[in-house]
């Protein structure tokens, strides 16, 4: 038969039965909406856990420091100390790394402990300086107020629980001035009792306490690379370049100092060298290390991430599709009913010369068809269900007063997946109702009231 | 060897059935031909055989032992799909309950058949006409088969078996279901078609009255095998 009239067949069958083939394909329509009401909460977590990694700009980061950095109290050496002095981690250094292939750009880490005096009370925070990319990396995406207005103002981004000690209300702080106090490294002059001195040592520093006042024009819920390669959560964020041209005194100072690789060149305790994509970050971090530095990436927890998830959605997947697999038990059952009712008419098509193919491929378009419907409106009742649980949960956390979250999502890949899925599993389930329909002996088949 | 003027042939062909432990012989060693363009009457008391005999005939079931030839082909040793296909091009069938598809109108049921034999969509209309007029009930159109009489139901069986233009009607019992005004009109005009298309008819009754009215020849049928098979002499079928 042709598949224009084998269709018509099929749909004229199933509209025979209309109350018995709805409620079928309503079994197959909640199976899918399960499993796609199911994934969409899987690929949703998977997203807002990816963007909130991503946004924090561990994944994209190259942490570089010299050589023969203490890796921490306690902590082995992870290679042998030669006896060749280390490279310093200096301005050379860092033009090298800006001129290697797919890197964005490279920053010091400028991040210091220091006193923020507001409304003549001190607050004790840590400062980090932002690069001006940051403005794009999305974590500063729905913070009060705005970014640094240029890379040199002298501006204040808050983090939401700094800004909570600061004022009941915090929102009512951005446009006020705070006073930051810190302490100012000065080189000392060179020390006239080194005879090999040309001026350009310097045997250390002193610190001189300084102030700035800064305007608050933002507030932000999170920290980008909270906790990575400093010395804790930063709580108060100024434009990279103001931190760093205020020259404070920062934590490796006075251990530099007391190996004596203290120089008059700027060098840096860290630099953070950003690839344009996570998976540029492996080759990157190679040549680093030929160069003689030491490099970390978290690389490794973003694929265990990858991991977690795919087996999270798989979990999800095959509880979601425990309502499928019921469902297709109706499809079995539904068919095979109509084969004891259209046992005659199936008689009769074989007596008018239906091959056994065209009463087979009959029943496997009805199971198709009810698998489709299904599926079309599977796909719709779980997006809903998906949005619903959305709704719900964001109702909660803004009486909680936390931000709403995106916790589910269908992607297109999902909703095609849910159709495909649904026809096959409902054509698996038509096969023994089809192929014991068509092996029906027609002389029986006529034969029977 | 098939006889090449016979439009079907039957050679030693029996059909048993097994019945839990004892073995039914349905039909059981029948031997006969049928002419192109002949009207023959399978007459016998029920279960004699000779509706087995028809569906073997009619390629919807298959003999146990002997050949059937139609076409030139022999219809024991065709493919279940050339068997379907022999029943869709050459056969044309009615029946005692009709069979007609209750939720399709006339035309609809007319059209099954072209619809199994993948013919065009633009020459289905006027088949089903053409069918249709040859029963005279194309007033009746849209109408489905439980809005009309029982004559008229057979009518449009007829008309359905006629859609795909077949070479040999089979009947089985085709007035057994309705009164004897009725019945009459029904083979009159089932003989009138075997006239205008010279087609060949086996048709399976009971009622020998009438079978010598209409058919060419008879044969009898009892405890599946061929009792008689003889012509109808013109004095009879007056």
């Amino acid at each position: 038969m042709k598949p224009r009239d084998l269709t018509d067949l099929a749909m004229r069958n199933l509209r025979e039965a209309i109350l018995r083939n709805a409620l079928t394909t309503l079994g197959v329509a909640v199976g899918v909406a399960s499993l796609v009401a199911m994934l969409s909460l899987g690929v949703g977590l998977q997203q807002m856990a990816s963007k909130r990694l991503s946004q924090s700009g561990l994944f994209d980061t190259i942490f570089v420091t010299p050589k023969n950095n203490f890796r921490g109290m306690g902590r082995p050496q992870r290679e042998v100390v030669s006896d060749k002095p280390p490279r310093p981690l200096d301005e050379d250094a860092r033009h090298q790394f800006e001129n290697l292939p797919n890197v964005i750009e490279v920053y010091p880490q400028v991040r210091f402990y220091t006193e923020v005096r507001f409304n003549n009370k001190p607050y004790a925070t840590v400062v980090a300086g932002m690069p001006d990319s940051s403005r794009n990396s999305g974590a500063f995406d729905g913070m009060q107020g705005n970014f640094f207005s240029s890379t040199a103002a002298d501006e204040a981004i808050l983090q939401i629980e700094f800004a909570k000690e600061l004022s009941d209300k915090p929102p009512s702080l951005i446009g006020q001035n705070l006073t930051l106090r810190y302490a100012e490294r000065q080189a000392l002059p060179p020390s006239t009792s080194d005879p090999s001195s040309n001026g350009d040592s310097a045997g250390g520093f002193s610190v001189v306490p300084k102030e700035l006042r800064l305007k608050i024009i933002g507030i932000v819920e999170t920290e980008p690379a909270a906790g990575y390669g400093g010395i804790g959560n930063a709580r108060l964020l100024m434009p990279l370049q103001t931190a760093s041209t205020l020259r404070a005194a920062q934590v490796n100072d006075l251990r530099d100092i007391v190996r004596g690789s203290g120089t008059s060149k700027t060098t840096y305790s860290s630099l953070s060298v950003r690839a344009k994509s996570p998976s540029l970050v492996a080759p990157l971090e190679a040549s680093i290390k030929n160069m003689g530095f030491n490099a970390f990436s978290l690389l490794d927890a973003s694929k265990s991430l990858q991991t977690f998830f795919s087996v999270f959605d798989s979990l999800l997947g095959i509880f979601g599709s425990l309502a499928l697999a019921v469902a297709t038990l109706g499809i079995v059952n539904t068919l095979v009913m109509a084969i004891l009712e259209r046992r005659r008419e199936i008689g009769v098509l074989k007596a008018l010369g239906a091959a056994d193919s065209d009463v087979q491929q009959l029943f496997f378009v009805e199971a198709g068809v009810m698998g489709l419907l299904g599926g079309i409106f599977g796909v719709g009742f779980g997006w809903l269900l998906g949005r619903t649980i959305t709704l719900g949960t964001n109702l909660y956390l803004k009486r909680q007063n936390l931000n709403p979250i995106e916790l589910s999502y269908v992607p297109w890949w999902l909703v095609i997946s849910g159709l495909i899925f649904a026809v096959v599993v409902s054509l698996l389930a038509g096969l023994y109702p089809a192929s014991r329909a068509a092996k029906l002996n027609p002389v029986d088949a006529l034969r029977y009231e | 060897m098939a006889d090449t003027q016979a439009a079907v042939q039957l050679d030693r062909v029996s059909r048993h059935y097994q019945m839990g432990e004892s073995s039914v012989r349905a039909v059981d060693d029948v031997s006969f031909s049928v002419a192109t363009g002949e009207y023959l009457a399978l007459l016998g008391s029920s279960g004699s055989g000779k509706s087995t005999l028809l569906n073997l005939m009619a390629g919807l079931d298959r003999p146990t032992s002997g050949s059937i030839f139609a076409n030139g082909k022999n219809l024991a040793s065709l493919s279940p799909l050339d068997l379907a296909r022999y029943r869709r091009n050459t056969i044309g069938m009615i029946f005692q309950s009709f069979n007609l598809l209750p939720r399709m109108t006339l035309e609809e049921n007319v059209e099954l058949p072209l619809r199994l034999a993948e013919v065009d969509h633009s020459e289905r209309a006027g088949r089903v006409r053409e069918a249709l007029e040859r029963v005279r009930l194309t007033h009746r159109f849209g109408h489905r088969p439980a809005e009309l009489s029982g004559g008229e139901q057979q009518r449009v069986a007829i008309a359905r078996a006629l859609a795909n233009r077949p070479k040999i009607l089979l009947a089985d019992e085709p007035t057994g279901n309705l009164d004897s005004a009725t019945g009459e009109a029904i083979l009159s005009l089932l003989r009138g078609l075997q006239t205008q298309l010279g087609m060949t008819i086996v048709m399976v009754t009971h009622e020998r009255p009438l079978a010598e009215r209409f058919a060419d020849r008879l044969a009898t049928m009892g405890d599946g095998k061929l009792l008689s098979i003889s012509l109808v002499t013109q004095g009879a079928a007056q």
